[in-house]
């Protein structure tokens, strides 16, 4: 009897531990990003307290109504910098995909040669740090006129953006038996029909997976952009926050305000795919 | 319905050949089983059949085309695969009618079709599930169901029952011969298993290392195996083989124990030559358990080191001339380990192989 309730004991305390460092890690994941949720509401000074206020006194929408104000105001242009920010990032998103969908799908199901080096050469593109890249970046696109452009910057995207999305994709296709393929050539598809009414379709959550990868990485890249863009013409809305700061103040309720514009669309796409995803991987037309 | 000949196919993979010209005439509504063990060229065979391997050489033909370029949908054939390829993403309805919207049939055709498969297969129940709903049997019968419903010339199974368990494969092989007597079709079917060879098959094919060994119906092969590899692979449990040599119209064994050349053999030997005797369990009987013999038999006095009893017959392990040999005892008793049985022989029913080829001597 002792045995067992020292068994159990050890489990609901080791249960307790595991809760407790679950919370733990899940504070330093939220808390930033919920700190900057509500500093969108308060009041600068309350933002600035030394001690920090804790609990907020006063929320308003003054951030959020300066911001679509006039220039004079602290008004930023919001709309153009989001309208720039979706262009370039869903452009680029389904340009990476569709090469992607065609470069993984050909290491999933081909052999060629020097395939093994090819891969792995895409694979170290991505072990360069894209900052180290904004140079040479410069360089080109200043010379071939795309500074301060939208396809400037969705060319940037796509060429990083490519390599993870056939990574991604690749192993999608892994797990779609050959058969599925070969069954549908033999119900009377042509190859590529037999891709877009079945292969693609079971495959359908990696590419979404991808996408939303792919759309993310677009849509909340600073580095690169700031040195590629010049002018609300072309600015994102990562870059469009550097509008809050002047020679001497930084403006950080706006700032806020802004940010929380930005995670919104993120934060939408990410639920509306994620049903997706799941959706999609239900497989079963197959022994497991 | 049509007939299939392959003349001289082959199939190479770079320098490696895998099928080494195979020649098969396989006539309309016949039921024929590619059987061997894995990597005999069966399913690559049959893969060339439905295209989706290109062949390295000879010639295919379905009904009285060559196809030996046309791609899988050009050859109006149907297959069921070893993990059933149902579409995941599809109800079973939709998998059924697939290859049929594919042809840009009309709706009221379609269902026409899925329904009357759905019916000989009794799917109807479950139409609306996803094959990730359904047990493997009702996958199974999904699949066979969506290559009835086209209609096809040929029928091509490539190991269908090999991931059911034991007891859903007994099952679904009947409804398989029961499905070929009901659409009336050509079949080809690859299986390892001998026992669905010989169950299912109208004519066994019987492969090794990319040739054919021999060709012929179940009871043909099981009777008169054209070699020792048919021979050892047809049959459960597999034929007991021996190796002598001809002398005097005796075989001498191995260990000097001789019994007499059976005598449908007798002007096939020569003095001297090397041989190796066969026959099956159900040929060496213990006296008092075993059925009449008819003509010549020979009369051996042997320990028993292991009985296995499988009911209405118990499977008796001894050996002759130092070799593992399997006896049947037919209306059995227990048998001790050790035990010494007077067993008979029967010569007539006695198979006798060249020990050189390796081919029959009959």
């Amino acid at each position: 009897m002792d045995e067992n309730r020292h068994h159990r004991l050890r489990a609901r305390t080791l249960k307790g531990l595991q809760l407790f460092a679950l919370f733990i890690a899940m504070c330093f994941i939220c808390i930033p990003g919920l700190w900057v949720v509500l500093n969108s509401f308060r009041p600068t000074v309350e933002i600035m307290a030394k001690p920090p206020v804790w609990i907020p006194q006063d929320l308003n929408l003054d951030h959020y109504r300066a911001m679509f104000g006039g220039v004079g105001e602290g008004g930023v242009p919001v709309l153009r910098y989001f309208t720039n920010s979706l262009i370039i990032s869903v452009t680029s998103t389904v340009i990476a995909i569709l090469v992607g969908m065609a470069g993984g799908y050909a290491f999933a199901r081909y052999q060629f040669k020097g395939k093994a080096a090819i891969f792995i050469g895409l694979m170290l593109t991505r072990a360069v740090p894209g900052v180290a890249l904004s140079l040479p970046l410069f360089i080109v696109m200043a010379r071939t006129g795309l500074i301060d452009t939208h396809i400037g910057l969705i060319l940037v995207y796509v060429s990083l953006n490519v390599p993870f999305t056939i990574w991604l994709i690749d192993g999608f296709f892994r797990q779609v038996p050959v058969e599925l393929a070969e069954a549908a050539e033999i119900d009377g598809c042509t190859r590529w029909q037999a891709f877009w009414k079945v292969e693609f379709p079971v495959a359908r959550a990696g590419v979404a997976s991808a996408g939303i990868f792919a759309f993310l990485t677009s849509w909340n890249e600073y580095a690169l952009a700031s040195q590629l863009t010049r002018s609300t013409f072309s600015k994102t809305m990562p870059v469009g926050l550097r509008d809050f700061t002047s020679e001497f103040t930084i403006n950080w309720g706006g700032m806020c305000a802004l940010a929380v514009l930005m995670i919104i669309p993120a934060l939408i796409l990410t639920f509306l795919v994620q049903k997706h995803l799941i959706a999609g991987l239900t497989f079963g037309g197959v022994k497991g | 319905m049509a007939q299939v000949n392959l003349r001289n196919v082959v199939k190479r993979y770079g320098a490696l050949q895998v099928v080494h010209g195979v020649d098969l005439n396989i006539d309309d509504n016949e039921f024929v089983v590619l059987v061997g063990p894995s990597g005999c060229g069966k399913s690559t065979t049959l893969r060339m059949i439905a295209g989706l391997e290109a062949i390295s050489g000879g010639e295919i033909v379905i009904g009285d085309r060559v196809v030996n370029d046309l791609p899988p949908r050009h050859r109006n054939i149907s297959m069921v695969f070893q993990n059933y390829a149902l579409y995941p993403h599809m109800s079973v309805r939709e998998n059924l009618g697939f290859s049929l919207k594919i042809a840009k049939k009309t709706q009221a055709e379609i269902d026409q079709a899925v329904d009357e498969a759905a019916e000989i297969l009794s799917l109807t129940e479950y139409m609306d599930r996803k094959p990730g709903a359904l047990s493997g049997g009702q996958r199974q019968r999904v699949a066979m169901g969506r290559a009835i419903v086209r209609h096809p010339d040929v029928f091509l199974f490539d190991e269908p029952l090999s991931n059911l368990d034991a007891k859903l494969r007994t099952q679904m092989r009947t409804e398989i011969k029961k499905l070929h007597q009901k659409v009336n079709s050509t079949i080809v079917y690859v299986t390892h298993d001998q026992v669905e060879a010989m169950t299912l098959a109208d004519r066994i094919v019987i492969m090794r290392d990319g040739h054919i060994e021999q060709v012929g119906t179940p009871l043909e092969v099981f009777e008169n195996p054209a070699n020792t590899f048919v021979a050892t692979f047809i049959g459960s449990p597999p034929m007991n083989l021996l190796a002598g040599r001809v002398s005097k119209d005796r075989i001498v064994l191995e260990n000097g124990l001789d019994v007499p050349v059976p005598g449908q053999f007798s002007d096939k030997t020569h003095e001297g030559q090397e041989v190796i005797l066969g026959f099956r369990a159900d040929n060496l009987m213990p006296v008092g358990h075993a059925m009449p013999m008819g003509g010549a038999s020979a009369e051996l006095d042997m320990a028993v080191t292991l009985s296995e009893p499988l009911g209405t017959e118990t499977l008796l392990f001894t050996s002759i001339a130092g070799k593992e040999v399997q006896a049947k005892m037919l209306n059995p008793r227990p048998v001790a380990p050790g035990e010494r049985l007077s067993f008979q022989l029967d010569l007539t029913r006695c198979h006798l192989f060249d020990a050189q080829s390796q081919n029959s001597l009959r």
